[in-house]
């Protein structure tokens, strides 16, 4: 049983983190990030070539998390496969006991590091999680019946913060009624906004995992604004960290804010450290987590 | 129409090259590309010029009324049919499609003189924009008439995606977001827009496409 699922359904508040494949074979820096932020951790996200840049698969990928002991959330975006590549990767997932799933419509290619690649596309999140619904119901996308259903915990992304808002929300209310039951958010910078999609969404009966990033640095706030898409950090959080002594410092302080906020709003909160992990363990502990 | 633009020089010259031609019949086409500024007779001056000077003869050059036209194409190849006889090959400064029929026309080589950008809009002269990709199963009916699997850079039938931001578009971040748009348009309307389009019936797409309203009547 998905302890991510188990723990939402009790009303626990949930603590999600992130890891990336390898680009390569070598799972040891995967691991010892598995190994830092597992522990703190309901479930670990595990990207699917994110960026749009080249990395090992999501699905081996998290199946070395299960073993290695953590809960992988397998993620599935639409923009590498097919209809039939996605559907039979996820009969595989179940098989080798990846219970949750995140489906992400994916970065185009021409931002990562094979412009040149064909960006598929042939099914949108939405419709994937309705395929993805289907089988849960034991039925392929055609309506075919499969020997054997999956039984999976479906998630999608919601983004609370971009504007216009009553597009976001009628996007993430497509996606509850194709079958996600939790949606893990864009970084959140105005818990308002938060607020407001989690009422929003409150009759739909799915749950929201707000994530937080650790902006440790000028130059990560840097990138955030410049590379990362549909993503903005605030002047009045930027010039924070920027103008402060120990930016390293201050970035953790506004983290664990942001956690206690978020623990009153929403029912869990997903930790993206940048590659700061070893951090992670004193702001869900400054937070009271 | 078809959006055609300029093909670069040197590989022109690189397929004659390839067959030792030294002599050249030159094409266009009256509709597309004379609109686009490509291949009408304005532009099929500038590229015999062009050829001249890079020492080719030509033997002579047409616009007929739609390159795409096989009847059409193949009276105007007899129209010219000596000079086209007396050419090693024929470049055609038309779409795809165009160059494909004149080759069809004719028994000579036949080299493209376009590239074909794609099928879309004319905003105003000299600004063309993309807006159909054919695939043979539209959704403008749902979409207050804006294309997503064209104008959304990654076909998305069901939008946007998560790089949206106030209102723009994650990959092309200088333009509206194709679903905000028709979302926008649609409310303008008086149109709800909470169904959720399923996906795209690829099958109709199959290449090559072939239509013969002559069978269909017959049945
Ligand atoms: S949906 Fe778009 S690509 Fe398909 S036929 Fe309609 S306009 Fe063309
Ligand atoms: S922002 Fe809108 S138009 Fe751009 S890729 Fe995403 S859904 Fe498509």
């Amino acid at each position: 049983m998905s302890r991510l699922r188990d723990a939402l359904d009790r009303g626990e508040f949930v603590i999600t983190g992130e890891v990336a494949p390898p680009h390569g074979t070598d799972y040891s820096a995967m691991r010892a990030s598995l190994d830092t932020l597992g522990p703190l951790c309901h479930a670990i996200n595990i990207t699917d070539n994110q960026g749009a840049t080249l990395h090992l698969s999501s699905l081996a990928a998290s199946k070395a998390a299960l073993e290695a002991g953590y809960e992988p959330i397998f993620q599935q975006t639409c923009r590498d496969r097919n209809r039939l590549a996605l559907q039979s990767d996820l009969l595989a997932a179940w098989t080798l006991g990846l219970e949750n799933v995140l489906m992400v419509t994916g970065d185009d290619p021409r931002s990562g590091d094979h412009t040149k690649a064909k960006g598929v596309f042939d099914l949108d999140s939405t419709q994937l999680l309705a395929v993805a619904k289907g089988m849960n119901e034991g039925v392929d996308m055609n309506g075919s019946e499969l020997t054997g259903a999956t039984g999976f915990l479906l998630g999608g992304a919601m983004f609370p913060e971009a504007e216009p808002w009553e597009i976001q929300l009628e996007r993430a209310v497509q996606k509850a009624e194709a079958g996600a039951t939790f949606f893990q958010t864009q970084a959140v910078m105005d818990t308002d906004k938060l607020a407001r999609a989690v009422d929003a969404l409150a009759p739909y009966g799915v749950k929201l995992i707000a994530s937080i990033l650790l902006l440790k640095n000028g130059r990560v706030i840097d990138f955030v604004n410049t590379k990362l898409a549909g993503m903005m950090i605030p002047d009045h959080i930027g010039s924070r960290i920027k103008g402060a002594a120990d930016p390293m410092a201050e970035a953790i302080a506004l983290a664990t804010e942001q956690v206690r906020e978020i623990r009153d709003i929403a029912h869990g909160v997903h930790v993206m450290p940048l590659g700061a992990d070893d951090v992670v363990e004193r702001i869900l502990e400054g937070a009271g987590l | 129409m078809i959006v055609t633009k300029p093909r670069d020089w040197a590989r022109i010259k690189a397929n004659l090259e390839s067959i030792d031609a030294k002599s050249v019949f030159l094409m266009g086409c009256g509709q597309c590309a004379t609109v686009a500024h490509t291949g009408g007779e304005k532009e099929l001056a500038v590229a015999k010029a062009r050829l001249e000077a890079d020492g080719y003869q030509v033997t002579g050059w047409a616009v007929g009324e739609v390159a795409c036209h096989l009847g059409g194409t193949k009276l105007e190849t007899r129209k010219h049919f000596g000079s086209v006889d007396a050419a090693d090959a024929v470049v055609v400064l038309a779409c795809g499609a165009g160059v494909q029929t004149v080759a069809d026309a004719v028994k000579k080589p036949v080299f493209p003189g376009l590239e074909s950008a794609f099928l879309g809009t004319v905003l105003r002269s000299g600004v063309y924009e993309e807006r159909c990709q054919t695939c043979g199963d539209c959704v403008l009916d749902l979409t207050a008439g804006i294309c997503p699997v064209t104008t959304c850079p990654k076909g998305l039938l069901n939008g946007p995606c998560g790089g949206m931001w106030n209102g723009m578009c994650e990959v092309q971040t200088d333009r509206e977001c194709t679903h905000v748009r028709i979302k926008r348009r649609l409310a303008e309307q008086g149109r709800s827009a909470t169904r959720v389009i399923p996906a795209k019936d690829n099958s109709v797409k199959l290449k090559p496409g072939s239509i013969n309203t002559r069978e269909r009547k017959g049945q």
